[in-house]
């Protein structure tokens, strides 16, 4: 219990841990959480090391900077390097490689990338350079999809025409269906994301209780937070119920945040479909402009290859975003991959599974092996 | 980037557009709060923010609670903090 000092209150930690863990009867419990923030907590805090070892936390594809495939980062590069554009993007997304590169390398190769903290500030270098085409790179679940919303109508309405967005955000719940009807996985219940909740609310994890029969929790992003997540999903299991809980109520309220879920109705509708990394093509699983927002829409306004890439072979970034494997049963886990040298997206952003478990969770990987050849020893 | 941080409304500088400026652990910068709005914000009030957007209203408890699990988060919390100094939002 390395890190138990650290949490808001340890004594009811340990106390909860305790309770999980007569809850569960040593039952092998396996729940899923389906946000990077989540998973950057567990390694930080070595949560695995304080709940009891029957239960297992599979992290699913909740870093926005990981489901990304690759062709689309391909496409962002060439946008980046057409004459005249500022492209401006988050910072996680830098080094994220593509085919031919990262965007970190398009800039050192003269195309005029630059990061933004925020969608507003890529909106204000338009106004700032009125000669230049300033390109936003969107991506991210429906956390940061309203902030692009808002920036949107802001840009139509002061008339900003050197403006335009490269729309990749998604959406959590067809990625959670796509989870639920793979047969690579059996879950017991997941772990809801906290600030995705916070924007869409609880109704629409209801189908995974009604037609899946598994417990949801919405969870905040603190040790505490995760373990008393943890506490009820195996509470509702050993009462035999499965709804949609929330345990972060301080900021998740049941509808959800409707001025942002109504901006981004404003301004935006949902594809067909959209290639993840990992999980394929997922119907209606993203998000794309309007045509009242074609003006706007980076994707009319630049040619961009459009092509679909395969991941490097070596990479196993899918199996690791849909839970299957864990970080460090990658074949090129912290060696040819690594948060210097990424090979695949989970390595790049801190709220990957690779790159947290790279950066906290190495010391416990034995513990976490001996600890699984033991249950596959167990009759 | 999905990391929310809490800030303290100082001030609406620019009511038709919905912009407050906000102090973050002592980091004092523009951010939307449009998406608030319609839950009453004043100055004093925490909200919790994400890439430049009050997202949430919080109370005041709640907002240093987080703030020292943040701080307890190290690099990922102050490059935050670094890339919100960048920000020039208007």
């Amino acid at each position: 219990m390395k890190f138990v000092d650290e949490y808001r209150d340890p004594e009811l930690a340990k106390r909860i841990a305790a309770e999980i863990a007569r809850l569960s009867e040593g039952r092998p419990l396996k729940f899923m959480e389906v946000c990077g923030g989540h998973t950057h907590t567990i390694y930080k805090h070595g949560i695995e090391d304080v709940l009891p070892r029957s239960i297992d936390l599979v992290h699913g594809p909740g870093c926005p900077v990981c489901v990304l495939p690759m062709g689309r980062i391909d496409d962002a590069i060439a946008i980046a390097r057409t004459e005249g554009v500022i492209f401006t993007t988050f910072g996680d997304m830098m080094r994220v490689p593509g085919s031919k590169g990262s965007l970190l390398d398009a800039k050192a190769e003269g195309a005029d990338v630059r990061f933004v903290y925020s969608p507003l500030d890529a909106l204000k270098l338009a106004r700032q350079y009125p000669d230049r085409q300033v390109v936003f790179f969107a991506i991210g679940f429906e956390t940061t999809a309203p902030s692009t919303a808002v920036t949107l109508l802001r840009a139509r309405a002061e008339g900003v025409k050197n403006f335009s967005v490269f729309c990749n955000h998604v959406t959590i719940i067809p990625a959670i269906k796509a989870i639920l009807d793979s047969p690579d996985l059996r879950l017991d219940g997941f772990i809801g994301p906290g600030h995705v909740s916070m924007v869409i609310g609880m109704r629409p994890y209801t189908f995974i209780a009604r037609d899946h029969h598994k417990p949801v929790v919405i969870a905040g992003f603190e040790p505490l937070d995760i373990i008393q997540a943890v506490y009820m999903l195996v509470k509702q299991i050993s009462e035999g119920r499965a709804e949609v809980e929330n345990q972060y109520t301080r900021v998740v309220r049941p509808e959800g945040n409707m001025r942002a879920l109504e901006a981004m109705a404003r301004t935006m509708e949902l594809r067909p479909f959209f290639e993840w990394r990992g999980l394929g093509f997922i119907t209606h699983s993203a998000l794309k402009l309007r045509p009242e927002f074609a003006d706007w829409d980076a994707e009319l306004r630049y040619e961009v290859p459009g092509l679909r890439v395969a991941d490097p072979k070596a990479c196993q970034c899918g199996e690791v975003l849909k839970g299957v494997i864990k970080p460090w049963e990658c074949k090129v886990f912290g060696t040819a991959c690594t948060p210097e040298t990424p090979i695949g997206t989970c390595m790049v952003s801190p709220e990957g599974a690779c790159a947290a478990y790279y950066n906290y969770g190495r010391f416990s990987m034995a513990a976490e092996r001996d600890h699984l050849r033991s249950l596959s020893q167990t009759p | 980037m999905c990391l929310g941080i809490p800030g303290q409304v100082l001030e609406i500088v620019d009511d038709a557009n919905s912009i407050a400026r906000v102090d973050v652990s002592g980091v004092k910068r523009n951010v939307s709060v449009a998406l608030v709005r319609s839950e009453g914000i004043a100055p004093g009030d925490w909200v919790l923010i994400h890439v430049g957007f009050a997202m949430s209203k919080i109370d005041e408890a709640e907002a240093r609670e987080t703030l020292k699990a943040l701080q307890l988060m190290g690099d990922v919390y102050t490059d935050e903090l670094k890339l919100l100094h960048s920000s020039q939002i208007e």
